[in-house]
Order: structure tokens, then C-alpha cells, then sequence
């Protein structure tokens, strides 16, 4: 992908300390990031707090079919009469809590294996690239489909279909890190007063890898919310009783000529999450100065 | 040149080898055991024994694969297990032109569209066309394509009427129906992938603009356009073919799931009712294909890269 910085031109940016306080001083320059972080915050509340909030019970049919948005139903009523809207709020939970739950448990197995592999080179570093180049040459969500095949669909199983198509990413981010941490003087210092091994890595080479991990995070979260609304909307989702915003759109599909909500309002929730993510992820690129991230 | 030639050759081989052997020993050791799953759905225990003998699943596993293995490199991906158990390997052959085309279309309409706007982008920085195109980017990476899909459905097919909703016509029944068919779902595959193209051709033109050799060119008095066809867009491609080995796949995938939504036949579509019916040869067939078209076409692109890129040469 894109170059790393020359050597020299990361010389010549300012040192700079990236605390909370310095990313709110650029959320509140970059309006874009800081539409994002409001955007997200709605959906999260809708996520917790959904349930309690939203009108009506998701999977009721009680109200008229195929009804256009209303004051009673703002985002119309579906094929069976179910309130759209409710439906929505609900599958906001699913769709954040596979995005982050699968990025967590991918962050922290892909950069356990970037870190070992780059820290210790040789044949570990060789078997475990091997791996990771291999899955690199396929699309991250062609992966979760072939790991959904075999294990099945239901929850569990999409989060581990997807959790395991992102292995890659963040190994590949974090040896490419190590590889230039361990060169540092402050890992030979630490060798050579005799600091344990695992306590070099765990204290002086992850905590100086964490920025660009943090944007292949916040980059992998919204392709994750992306694959799991793919995944649902080809049936290879969520049991199918739970309504998520890929499902919503694929019950939708036979009824898009009539009834044009059906089909635009769940997919506009899954644009505005993930639109929110990636300009938060684009702003925390710049302020973390991080060039390199993989983008599939 | 040739040493690099031979040895990406080599490598895509392995990759290849490295997926057929995944591919075929993880439907068979997982626990949750598709096989046995799917030889349930035959029936009474005298069906299942059938089946059984006739996957060879009798068999030790490792005979099981070098068999298989062997069929496959003679072109043999075995036979659906549903309805009339047509052979996977004709299955994906009629499904692979609608994909292919679908694919190569999708990718015209994204360079054609990316292209441009990244040009325009980059020479007018922070102008209304820059911020246009900026916003063009990110929200093309945050529709996910299947809602695209949906979108020009609701628009162009269902309310406008220009353009069939769904299905496919073969490139034998002429060129309009063919490609009336296949706008709608490559624009949507294609969206995405344009507007990751759009900005890298932004951020690489901006670079090679800044260069010493681009501000030469000006400065001997060049014409605009000349400077930036001639002497920086050229140099600006290099990292965008990089890209676009990576992005192919974006295309690979969103075709899976745009098929779905245009009911086209193709191997996403194959692969997607494989998996639903358990049809486990299949699904197996498919992977293996979509595969080799990743592999190959990121192959096609190191060898791409060598051309523009001379210095890859001397590696």
C-alpha cells in the first residue's frame, strides 16, 4: 500500500504528545470528525438503550402493512405490519456489537502474532507470515463467507467468521511496527539490564506500536459493521428471527417498488454509522500521524 | 526480469495449492462437521451409506485427498449433491461469464469515474470539485454495495423504468441487453472501489506534484495539461496499481453479494445458494475459483507493476 514516511520527513514533524485532550482540541477544528463522533454516539445510545426507547415492540404485527412514514410510524411499517422503525433501533445493537466485538477479539490475536512474529524473526516470524500472507490475498469478507460455510450462521459464528478474516490486518500493522521498535536504543538499553523478554514487549514495544494499531481498529470496525450487514443480507447472518439491518434490507427486496422505505432507511442506518466511523478513523490519522493502514 | 517473473509465478502456485489443501481439510476436521450436516439432509440411513461410499468418504482422509486433489487439477470439482448432481465444474462455467463480466464492467465505470475526479481533485486543491469528490470517497467506502444495488433498483428500474431491476442476458443475445443488465449491479459493485481509486489517484498526484522534476516542467514553460498527463500522472500510477491488486478483491467480493441482489447466476450467487443448500461441492468449487481469479489477477498485477515500475526490474 501507501509508502511509509522517509525517515527524514518523520524527523521534521514536531513531537507531539496525543492525549485525549489534544483530540479534542481536533475534533472540535475538524467538523467532519466531530459530525462522526455525533452520529456515533446516537447509534451507540440506540444500541444500549434501544429497547427502552424505541415505540414499539420490534417483531409486533399490529399495525397496518406496507404503511409510508407517519407521525405514528416516522419510518413506515414493513410487509407484516412491523413498525420500521423499532426494528431499526434494535438491529443497531447487533450491528455495533459484531463491529466491535469482532475487531476486539481480531486486534488482539492478530497483534499477539505481529508482535511475536517481528520481535523474535526467524522461523517463527516465518511460519506465522507464511499464514498471514496467505490470507491476505483474499478479501477479508470472500474469508468470513467461506468461515461461515463451514461453521454455520447464528451469532457466535459470524463473530468468529469475521474476528478471524481480520487476523491479518492487525498482524501485519503490528510486526510491521516491531520491526522498527526493536531497532530502537531503549530495547537494547532494556536488553541489556537484563529486563525479561516478554516484559520488553508487553512495556516498551507494544505501548509505542498502539497509534496505528488504534486506526486499523477504527478502520476495521466499519468494514466489520460492513461484512456483518453483507453476511445477514445474504442469509448468513443472525438467526433469522432477530431483526439486524442487512435482514431488514433482504426481506425489503420484493417489496422495494412499493414501499421505497423498506429499502432506503435501514441502509442509510448502516451508511451513517459507518460514514461516522470513517471520519473519526480519517481524523485520528491525521492526529495520530499514521500513513499506513490496510483498506479492504 | 524473468527471475522475478518465475518466482511471483511460483508463489501464486503455492498460494493456490496452500487454499485447495485448506479449502478441503477445514469442511472436513471443524467440529461442527458440514459433512455429516449435509449427509443428514440425504435421508435414511441406506441413502446417507450411498452418499457416503460414492464421496469416498468411506476412504481414509488422506487417500480422500490426494484423490480429490488429483481431480482437480484435471478439472474435475466433482458434482452437486442437489437435484440432478450437474457437475460443479459446469456450474461454474456458465456462472463465471455473468461474474467476469460483471467484474470488468464494474471496473471501467470505476476508473472511468475515479480517474477523473482524482485529476480534478488534485489540481484543484480545496476547491468545491476537490471538496466534491473528497465526499464522493467516503461515501462511497460507507455504502455497503448491496444497498447501492438497492437504491438504483428503487430509482432506475422501479420508478424511471430505464433499466431492467434484475436478471442477466448473455452477450449472445446482443449488446444492449447484455450490458442493460449488468449497469445497474456494476455501478453498485463498482462504487466502492472507485472511491478508494478516486483518492489515491488524489494523494499520489498531489505528491508527484510537489516533486522537483513537475516544478521543472513549469518552469521551462511547458503547457498545464501537458506537465500533469505527461510528467506526473505517470508517476502517480504507480502506487494506485498497487492499490488496485488490492481492490480487484473489493470487486471479487462485492460481486459476491451485488449477484444476490440482481439475481444474476454468477459465482457469488452459486456460491451464496451452495452454502444455503448444503451443497458442500459446490461451495468448495466456487471458493476454489474466486480463488484462483484473486491470486491470478493479483499475480497479473506484480507483473503490471514491474512493467511501470522499472526499478522492480533490477530487483
Amino acid at each position: 500500500m501507501a509508502a511509509p514516511a522517509l525517515p527524514e520527513e518523520r524527523d521534521r514533524l514536531p513531537p507531539r504528545r496525543a492525549g485525549w485532550r489534544q483530540f479534542r482540541a481536533v475534533l472540535l477544528r475538524d467538523k467532519k470528525a466531530l459530525a462522526g463522533v455525533v452520529v456515533l454516539s446516537v447509534f451507540v445510545l440506540a444500541a444500549i438503550f434501544g429497547p427502552f426507547l424505541s415505540p414499539y415492540d420490534p417483531n409486533d404485527m399490529l399495525f397496518e402493512m406496507m404503511a409510508p412514514p407517519s407521525l405514528a410510524h416516522p419510518l413506515g411499517t414493513d410487509d407484516l405490519g412491523r413498525d420500521l422503525l423499532s426494528r431499526i433501533v434494535v438491529g443497531t445493537r447487533i450491528s455495533l456489537f459484531v463491529g466491535v466485538s469482532t475487531v476486539a477479539i481480531a486486534l488482539v490475536i492478530g497483534v499477539a502474532l505481529g508482535l511475536v512474529a517481528g520481535y523474535f524473526g526467524g522461523w517463527i516470524d516465518n511460519i506465522i507470515m507464511r499464514y498471514i500472507d496467505l490470507q491476505w490475498a483474499f478479501p477479508n469478507f470472500i474469508i468470513a463467507v467461506y468461515l461461515v460455510a463451514v461453521f454455520g450462521t447464528g451469532l457466535l459464528n459470524i463473530i468468529v467468521a469475521i474476528s478471524l478474516a481480520f487476523v491479518d490486518d492487525f498482524a501485519r500493522v503490528a510486526r510491521s511496527m516491531v520491526l522498527t521498535i526493536k531497532e530502537e536504543q531503549y530495547i537494547a538499553a532494556a536488553r541489556t539490564v537484563g529486563v525479561p523478554t516478554h516484559r520488553i514487549i508487553w512495556r516498551h514495544v507494544l505501548p509505542n506500536a498502539t497509534a496505528p494499531i488504534i486506526v486499523q481498529a477504527t478502520v476495521s470496525v466499519s468494514y466489520a459493521i460492513l461484512g456483518e450487514a453483507s453476511l445477514s443480507f445474504l442469509g448468513l447472518g443472525v438467526e433469522a428471527d432477530t431483526p439486524t439491518w442487512g435482514l431488514i434490507l433482504a426481506d425489503a427486496r420484493s417489496f422495494i417498488s412499493r414501499a421505497w422505505w423498506l429499502g432506503i432507511f435501514p441502509g442509510l442506518a448502516i451508511m451513517l454509522t459507518v460514514l461516522a466511523i470513517n471520519f473519526i478513523g480519517d481524523a485520528l490519522r491525521d492526529f495520530l500521524d499514521v500513513r499506513e493502514v490496510a483498506e479492504r | 526480469m524473468s527471475r522475478y517473473l518465475l518466482r511471483r509465478t511460483l508463489g501464486a502456485l503455492v498460494v493456490m495449492w496452500a487454499v485447495a489443501t485448506l479449502v478441503f481439510f477445514m469442511l472436513r476436521i471443524v467440529p461442527g462437521d458440514p459433512i455429516g450436516a449435509m449427509l443428514f439432509d440425504a435421508g435414511d440411513a441406506e441413502a446417507v451409506e450411498a452418499l457416503r461410499r460414492k464421496l469416498g468418504l468411506d476412504q481414509p482422509i488422506w487417500v480422500q485427498y490426494a484423490k480429490w486433489f488429483w481431480a482437480v487439477l484435471q478439472g474435475d470439482l466433482g458434482n452437486s449433491i442437489y437435484g440432478s448432481r450437474v457437475p460443479v465444474a459446469q456450474i461454474i462455467l456458465e456462472a463465471l461469464p455473468r461474474t467476469l463480466s460483471l467484474a470488468g464492467l464494474a471496473f471501467l465505470i470505476a476508473v472511468a469515474i475515479a480517474v477523473p475526479a482524482g485529476l480534478i481533485a488534485a489540481t484543484r486543491r480545496n476547491s468545491a470539485a476537490d471538496h466534491a469528490v473528497t465526499l464522493f470517497a467516503f461515501l462511497g467506502l460507507s455504502m455497503p454495495d448491496f444497498w447501492v444495488g438497492i437504491l438504483l433498483i428503487i430509482v432506475f428500474a422501479a420508478n424511471l423504468q430505464w433499466l431492467p431491476a434484475i436478471g442477466y442476458a448473455p452477450l449472445s443475445e446482443g449488446f444492449w441487453p447484455w450490458l442493460s443488465h449488468l449497469i445497474l449491479p456494476a455501478v453498485a459493485v463498482g462504487t466502492a472501489f472507485s472511491a478508494i481509486i478516486a483518492r489515491m489517484i488524489r494523494s499520489a498526484m498531489l505528491e508527484v506534484l510537489r516533486t522537483d522534476y513537475v516544478r521543472v516542467a513549469r518552469a521551462k514553460g511547458l503547457p498545464r495539461a501537458l506537465v500533469i498527463f505527461r510528467h506526473a500522472f505517470p508517476n502517480a500510477l504507480v502506487p494506485v496499481v498497487t492499490v488496485i491488486g488490492i481492490a480487484f478483491a473489493l470487486l471479487m467480493a462485492g460481486a459476491v453479494v451485488v449477484e444476490n441482489v440482481f439475481a444474476i447466476k454468477g459465482l457469488g450467487r452459486v456460491l451464496i445458494q451452495g452454502i444455503l443448500n448444503r451443497d458442500y461441492p459446490v461451495v468448495q468449487g466456487a471458493i476454489l475459483v474466486v480463488s484462483a481469479i484473486f491470486v491470478f489477477s493479483n499475480l497479473l498485477v506484480d507483473l503490471l507493476y514491474a512493467v511501470i515500475d522499472p526499478r522492480i526490474r533490477y530487483e
